[in-house]
């Protein structure tokens, strides 16, 4: 943990630090002391005077029963989109790490999506299948299907989902591939010995040794699902039709800006960040424990 | 393995390609609705084969933009999105650098809770935290800013871990050689260090670079001029007017236009994308 070989300066340490300290301080630790002392004003409607008001903005959030179910569809999404997205790309992974020929190619074509910024995702999505004009709602239309993510909400939260965890495919195939080179070979070869079929042995041996991946990647997506899921909402529904597809931070931004609710908004956002606290703490540990696994 | 292997290969090739065909086919929608004529999407007659109008929509979408809603020429909004993206890159690179250095090659008062100061920001990404940090930047006149887009999104100590971590494996031998040869904290630091560290900057610029170019959020609250908005931003805005009169055809070709850099770094420089990518989830 600690150098034993150090330069002796009293001044220069200060002055290497500084820079990145004065940032922190300005634009992390100010805004988000600031945020904290926000979520216990009051503002008139006007923005003429504000009281302080302890925990009526938190009070007043808990409850509001669409509080709660916007905390349940941020959670609803978060799985749907992590479950969707870990299996398929636990799924190519497994083919992709098999001795094949063009193997890096294979690679290579499905890593690129996490390239593709979330507003430019839901742009594409949202085009893909648009009500009237949509390549895929005409198969939907012609197999039956009432296609209109615009009016019904049902159908826009599973449009937000598809194309939340489509452009996540590519960093959990990824990081599933790391996962898997690193399952010693011999492992497997001593389960075949005993005579396990693969299907078999990729459940007794490949995805127990992965677990520890798959738990990272969960939080991951669990968080990716929080925050990155904004610029595809954002273009595709902007939360609606009614809230149907508003998450968390949806939420705060749309009480914030367009509600001009900046008391609440501020209590949604200490909150939010007392969850990403506890997920991240929750990563620690875990990051800890693989370590000595 | 001990198994026939034939038909099971075959399976794999088969399931990649589908994976390949699911990632791949709303981007092929994208580039084929960037060469179509407005009307014929409009009508939802689209065609799943690319059209004849290529030159001329990207001709329009790079030069002039779309002629309704934003009017911006998209390559303005490149170089904004291209500024913001290198902004915070080497930004993030240089100060995270130095203060690694400062933390791990020097024994000072307050070293520690310094460190843990820097620490904690790793814990919570700017979306939390927008609304007061938009009152700051506005206070500080940097609206509209270049600056205002990019030192926010510095404020974060992924890339100090990153090189502290990287610091602490260099051998002490190296110091104490280059001190012998009578080198002072700076010179072992731009002779020694900065030479040893090039392939993780390089790793670090590359993940910092995508994720710059993709902000959205941040940019949709500070810019308000039409000519300061990134082209994450110029998307959005192409979109707003009815449904009836959006121009698809300028849409599509900017959102291709959107993901050409990042998607280009990635597949040019895929060795240090993934080494930069593994290392900064750590």
């Amino acid at each position: 943990m600690q150098k034993q070989a150090i330069f002796q300066s009293k001044l220069l340490p200060f002055a290497l630090v500084a820079p990145q300290l004065a940032i922190v301080l300005i634009f992390f630790y100010w805004p988000a002391v600031q945020a904290v002392i926000q979520s216990f004003l009051l503002q008139d409607a006007f923005g003429l005077s504000t009281s302080f008001v302890w925990f009526e903005n938190y009070l007043e959030l808990f409850s509001d029963p669409a509080y709660f179910e916007t905390i349940i569809r941020t959670f609803f999404f978060s799985f749907a989109i992590a479950g969707s997205s870990l299996s398929v790309a636990l799924l190519l992974a497994v083919m992709a790490d098999k001795p094949l020929r063009g193997g890096a190619v294979y690679r290579t074509l499905l890593i690129w999506p996490y390239a593709v910024a979330p507003p430019v995702v839901g742009v594409i999505w949202v085009f893909m299948l648009h009500p009237s004009l949509g390549v895929l709602s005409r198969y939907l239309r012609a197999a039956g299907i009432e296609w209109n993510p615009l009016l019904d909400g049902n159908q826009a939260a599973t449009l937000v989902i598809l194309a939340a965890a489509w452009k996540q495919i590519s960093y959990n195939f990824l990081f599933f591939l790391a996962g898997l080179a690193s399952i010693p070979k011999s492992v497997l070869e001593a389960a075949a010995i005993d005579g396990a079929r693969p299907m078999r042995r990729f459940w007794t041996v490949t995805f127990p040794l992965l677990s520890p991946t798959i738990f990272f990647l969960l939080v991951v997506n669990i968080v990716y699902a929080f925050f990155d899921t904004f610029g595809i909402i954002d273009t595709m529904t902007r939360g609606g039709p009614g809230k149907s597809t508003e998450t968390l931070v949806y939420k705060v931004y749309n009480d914030g800006l367009i509600g001009g609710n900046l008391g609440s908004s501020a209590a949604q956002s200490v909150i939010l960040m007392v969850m990403v606290i506890v997920l991240t703490g929750i990563q620690f540990r875990f990051v800890e424990r693989k370590v000595t696994y | 393995m001990v198994e026939q292997e034939g038909f099971r290969r075959y399976v794999a090739h088969i399931v990649l390609w589908i994976g390949i065909a699911i990632v791949a086919f709303p981007v092929y929608v994208a580039i084929v609705a960037s060469t179509q004529d407005n009307a014929l999407i409009a009508n939802g007659q689209m065609s799943l084969l690319p059209g004849g109008h290529f030159f001329e929509v990207y001709y329009q979408t790079i030069f002039v933009g779309t002629s309704g809603s934003t009017r911006e020429p998209v390559a303005n909004m490149m170089l904004n999105s291209l500024v913001m993206a290198l902004l915070i890159a080497v930004g993030k690179i240089a100060i995270s650098i130095i203060s690694a250095y400062g933390i791990v090659y020097f024994r000072f008062p307050f070293r520690m809770p310094i460190f843990w100061i820097i620490f904690i920001t790793l814990m919570l990404p700017v979306e939390v935290r927008i609304y007061p940090t938009y009152k700051i930047v506005a206070d500080l006149h940097m609206l509209d800013s270049y600056a205002g887009l990019a030192l926010p999104l510095i404020a974060s100590a992924t890339a100090t871990l990153l090189f502290r971590q990287f610091f602490m494996t260099v051998p002490d031998e190296l110091l104490e050689a280059s001190r012998i040869d009578g080198a002072g904290p700076l010179r072992f630091f731009w002779d020694t260090l900065l030479p040893l560290s090039r392939t993780n900057m390089a790793a670090l610029f590359v993940i910092l670079f995508i994720l710059g170019w993709n902000q959205y959020l941040w940019p949709l609250l500070i810019t308000t001029r039409d000519d300061m908005q990134t082209i994450q931003i110029g998307i959005r805005k192409m979109m707003t007017t009815n449904d009836a009169l959006t121009e698809w055809p300028i849409v599509m070709a900017t959102a291709v236009l959107a993901m050409l850099p990042p998607v280009f770094v990635v597949v040019a420089m895929q060795k240090l994308f993934v080494r930069g990518l593994v290392e900064t989830e750590k």
